[in-house]
C-alpha cells in the first residue's frame, strides 16, 4: 500500500489546543519531522515560550521546559551548557522573542549559543487576545491599536532576522513562510538545516516563520495565508539572511 | 587535614560552592559581590565547570533555571537590586521544585540605594520574594567560616526539600577577610541519575520542567505539596545560636553582621553585671521560633537589632506572640549598628525610660 500520510514520531497523539486555521500545528509538524529525519528525538530538549505555544510540551514527545516570558534563549543556554552533547531548541512567538525577550535573543546570538530557535511571527499577541506586537504592521488593527498601528505613535515594526544577521555570533538566520505548499517545503528544509547546524556544533541558528492568527486577525484561515503573502511578506522578505560562507 | 587560609568572604563563597559540587555559575556584575563571579570565572574552568556572564540578572537567573532543570548543581550571586530582578526567575525555579543556590550580598536600599552593607532584603529573602506562594531555605551566616559551612550543605538540603537555597549575607561578610578552613571537595552530581531532570528522553518517557498548569486544581495541589515540604523543613532544618541565654534577663536578637555587634554588646554588658543574652537565627527561613517562645517565659523583653527598618522584628514578634515586649533597634540605609548605642537603648528600656 502507498504511504501517503504519516504523523511525525516526535509528536504525541494529543489533540492540539490551537485555534482552527492557526499555523502552529503546521510548524510543530515541520519541526517534528526535521527531528524525526535527523533521528535526534531522544537527544533533543525543547524550551516552550509564554504565549500560545506554552503548551508545546504536550505535543512534542521529548524532554521539555517551559521558560518565563521571553527567557527561552537563556534557559536553553543553561541547558545546553550542562548538556553540550544534546540538541536544544526554543520555540517562541513574536511577543516573546521580539518584545519582552529581545535582550535574551540578541545576547544568545552574540554568544553564538549552539542552539536552534524557531521564531513564529504572526504580527500579534495571540494568547492574550490579539494585542499589538512589535511586529504588528503599520495600519494593522489590534485590540490595543484599534485605529491601526500608527508609526508616529509607536514606531514601525521590528525586523528581527535582519537585525540578528548583523551579529557576528549568529550562524544561521533565515525567514520562511508556511503560506503555500512551496513555502512549506522550503520552510521544512530550512528548519532541518537549523537543527543540522547545531548537530555540527554551530550556533546560533534561528528560523523566523511567518505565521497566521485567524482568530485575532478576524480572517478565515485561507484568507489569513493570503494576508501573509500580500501584507507580511513585502515587509518581512523571505530568504536566508545569514549563513556561514562554506554553507552557502 | 586541611589547612586554614585567610580568605575574602566573596571568594570563600565561590570556593565553598565548588567544594559542594557546584560546576555552573551564571551572574551579572554588581557591587559588593563582584569577587564571586570574578573568582568563579578563573576557578570553574580549572575544575571542568562553566562560568558565564549573562547580559542581565534576569538572564542570569534564567540560565540558572535552565541548568538546574538540566539536573546540574548551579548557582548565581548578586546584591539587592539584582536580586529584585532575579525574583521572577526565582519564583519559576521554586515552582519547578529546583534547588539552585542564590547568594545575596545585601546593600542599602531602596532603589539603587548605595553599596554599603544592609539587611533590608529580609522580606524578599524570607517571604518568598517574587509572585506566588513559595519559600527559600534562607541561611544567614555571621562569619566567613559559617558561610562556607552553610554553602557546603546548601545543595543537599535544597534537593531534599525541592527548594531553592539563599545565602542572605551583606557587604561586610562579602568584603572582609577571615581565617577559614574549607571542607573537602565533593564530586559533582551526575544529571543523568536525576529522576526529574531534562537530559534527553533516551529510553524513558519524556519529562517536563515547568511552573505552570492551566488547571487550577493541579496548581492548588502543587501548592499544598510544596507546603508539606516547608513543614518538613521547619521541623528539621532550623538552625539557631543561643548565646549566654541560660540566665539572661533581657535578649538581643539579630542575624548576620548585626549579630556580631550584639555579641560584643552582650560581652560588655556581662562584664558590667548586666545579664544580656542573644538569640541569633542561622536560618531565617525556617525561622527559629521555638528559641524565642522558650525565652519569652523567662526574660523581660527582646531588642531586635537589624540593618533594616522593622523587617526582621516582624518574625520576632510573631514568635514572641505578645508575651513580652519586643523593641526595635534599626539602622537602615547602609550603616552598621554600634555596640554602645545598642547598650544605651537596652539600659533605657530596663530603666523604664522606654525604647
Amino acid at each position: 500500500m502507498q504511504d501517503v500520510y504519516r504523523t511525525a514520531k516526535s509528536l504525541t497523539k494529543r489533540t492540539m489546543h490551537y485555534c482552527p486555521g492557526c499555523a502552529h500545528g503546521i510548524i510543530h509538524k515541520l519541526v517534528a519531522e526535521a527531528i524525526d529525519e535527523l533521528g535526534i528525538r531522544e537527544d533533543t530538549i525543547g524550551v516552550a515560550p509564554v504565549g500560545c505555544a506554552v503548551l508545546a510540551y504536550n505535543y512534542f514527545d521529548m524532554d521539555f521546559a517551559v521558560a518565563a516570558h521571553g527567557r527561552a534563549p537563556v534557559m536553553a543556554t543553561g541547558i545546553k551548557r550542562v548538556h553540550p552533547d544534546k540538541i536544544v531548541f526554543t520555540y517562541q512567538g513574536d511577543g516573546d522573542l521580539a518584545s519582552i525577550g529581545t535582550a535574551e535573543i540578541v545576547h544568545a546570538a552574540m554568544r553564538g549559543e549552539k542552539i536552534t530557535v524557531i521564531f513564529v511571527n504572526n504580527a500579534i499577541y495571540g494568547m492574550t487576545g490579539g494585542q499589538m506586537a512589535p511586529t504588528t504592521l503599520v495600519g494593522q488593527k489590534t485590540s490595543t491599536s484599534p485605529y491601526g498601528r500608527q508609526a508616529e505613535h509607536c514606531g514601525s515594526p521590528i525586523r528581527m532576522s535582519e537585525m540578528l544577521s548583523t551579529i557576528p555570533g549568529a550562524y544561521f538566520v533565515s525567514r520562511v513562510s508556511v503560506s503555500t505548499p512551496a513555502n512549506l517545503a522550503k520552510a521544512k528544509r530550512t528548519i532541518k538545516k537549523a537543527f543540522q547546524n547545531q548537530m555540527e556544533g554551530k550556533g546560533l541558528n534561528i528560523v523566523e516563520v511567518l505565521s497566521t492568527c485567524p482568530t485575532n486577525w478576524g480572517r478565515a484561515p485561507y484568507e489569513s495565508m493570503r494576508w501573509v503573502d500580500e501584507n507580511m511578506q513585502p515587509y518581512y522578505p523571505l530568504g536566508d539572511y545569514k549563513q556561514a560562507e562554506e554553507a552557502k | 587535614m586541611s589547612e586554614r587560609k585567610l580568605f575574602k568572604g566573596n571568594e570563600a563563597v565561590g570556593e565553598a560552592a565548588i567544594r559542594a559540587g557546584c560546576r555552573y555559575f551564571f551572574g551579572y556584575p554588581i557591587t559588593p559581590q563582584n569577587e564571586i563571579p570574578e573568582y568563579m570565572s578563573r576557578r570553574l574552568p580549572e575544575v571542568g565547570g562553566c562560568f558565564l556572564q549573562a547580559e542581565s540578572e534576569v538572564a542570569a537567573i534564567n540560565m540558572v533555571y535552565g541548568a538546574a532543570a538540566a539536573g546540574a548543581r548551579v548557582m548565581t550571586s548578586s546584591s539587592s537590586p539584582g536580586i529584585s530582578l532575579k525574583q521572577e526567575g526565582i519564583s519559576y525555579i521554586a515552582g519547578s521544585l529546583l534547588s539552585p543556590l542564590i547568594v545575596n550580598m545585601v546593600r542599602g536600599g531602596p532603589g539603587l540605594g548605595d553599596i554599603q552593607p544592609a539587611q533590608s532584603d529580609y522580606f524578599q529573602a524570607t517571604k518568598g520574594g517574587g509572585h506566588g506562594d513559595y519559600h527559600l531555605l534562607t541561611f544567614a551566616p555571621a562569619s566567613i567560616q559559617e558561610m562556607v559551612d552553610l554553602i557546603y550543605i546548601s545543595f543537599e538540603t535544597g534537593e531534599k526539600y525541592k527548594m531553592p537555597v539563599m545565602i542572605l549575607a551583606d557587604g561586610v561578610l562579602g568584603q572582609m577577610m577571615e581565617s577559614v578552613e574549607f571542607p573537602e571537595m565533593k564530586e559533582p552530581n551526575d544529571p543523568h541519575k536525576s529522576d526529574f531532570a531534562i537530559t534527553g528522553a533516551k529510553g524513558r518517557p519524556s519529562r517536563v520542567v515547568k511552573a505552570f498548569d492551566l488547571d487550577p486544581d493541579k496548581m492548588n495541589k502543587l501548592n499544598f505539596e510544596m507546603e508539606a515540604r516547608w513543614k518538613e523543613a521547619e521541623k528539621n532544618e532550623v538552625r539557631v545560636e543561643e548565646y549566654m541565654m541560660d540566665d539572661a534577663e533581657f535578649v538581643l536578637t539579630a542575624y548576620g553582621t548585626s549579630s556580631r555587634v550584639c555579641r560584643s554588646a552582650v560581652d560588655k554588658a556581662r562584664a558590667e553585671g548586666l545579664k544580656l543574652g542573644m538569640i541569633r537565627p542561622i536560618t531565617v527561613w525556617p525561622f527559629p521560633g521555638d528559641a524565642f517562645r522558650r525565652a519569652a517565659d523567662k526574660v523581660k523583653g527582646f531588642l531586635a537589632v537589624e540593618m533594616s527598618l522593622g523587617q526582621y522584628i516582624e518574625d520576632v514578634k510573631l514568635a514572641v506572640d505578645g508575651k513580652r515586649p519586643v523593641y526595635l533597634h534599626a539602622v537602615p540605609g547602609g550603616l552598621i549598628p554600634k555596640r554602645d548605642e545598642v547598650l544605651a537603648q537596652v539600659r533605657g528600656i530596663l530603666e523604664g525610660k522606654g525604647a
